[in-house]
């Protein structure tokens, strides 16, 4: 998606490192996805849904 | 001892064989308080072993923290995955087990400067007007 457009940044995180950033954005289980801090996509999705669902989100 | 086993390393370079440009892993690490960075920069290394157009570049998060914010990088270890452009594709944490298969993936992305991704996808990212920062968390396993 970042290769797509320079809007996008994509961030893959090693959660189990981060203990602060798995409280700060509630990760229970992964793959998780957050979407500019507030939306969340949980688990693997087909991607029209992922890139639909993290489109809507930023606009 | 190396980390990647002799099998995996042989598959590692088989699959980025056919790598069509240069990518550079700018990798963000610090000597005192970062138990996986050492790892982490050891992975790296021979990871850039198996490719001619892999570079690893070093730098030092706390001496050079400009230069990781312009990366935007607050912690470490982080690389930053970039090609001819820099699309904002970032690792953070070490990179092993499923993060290490990521990485790969974006690699052979970056290079090839081609997504992957079904025309529909292409179209509505194209279209994108507002930034969209993707945080996606993985465990090792």
């Amino acid at each position: 998606m970042a290769v797509e457009s320079g809007k996008v940044t994509s961030f893959i995180v090693e959660a189990s490192e981060y203990p602060d950033l798995v409280r700060k954005y509630q990760v229970s289980g992964v793959p998780k996805t957050m979407v500019n801090e507030r939306v969340e996509i949980l688990g693997a999705r087909p991607e029209e849904d992922f890139v639909r669902t993290a489109v809507g989100a930023a606009e | 001892m190396p980390i990647l086993s002799a099998s995996d390393a042989s598959r590692v370079r088989e699959m980025l064989a056919g790598l069509p440009n240069p990518v550079r892993l700018v990798f963000f690490t610090q000597t005192l308080n970062c138990e996986t960075c050492e790892p982490a920069k050891q992975i790296l290394g021979e990871l850039a072993e198996l490719s001619g157009q892999l570079t690893v570049e070093e730098h030092n998060f706390l001496l050079e923290s400009d230069l990781a914010a312009s990366y935007g990088i607050d912690r470490v270890p982080a690389i930053a995955v970039v090609g001819a452009q820099d699309h904002g594709i970032r690792f953070l944490g070490i990179p092993s087990g499923y993060e290490f298969m990521s990485l790969l993936d974006a690699i052979q992305v970056v290079s090839a400067g081609d997504s992957g991704l079904n025309e529909g996808s292409r179209a509505l990212l194209a279209s994108l007007e507002a930034p969209l920062a993707l945080q996606v968390f993985v465990t090792p396993t």
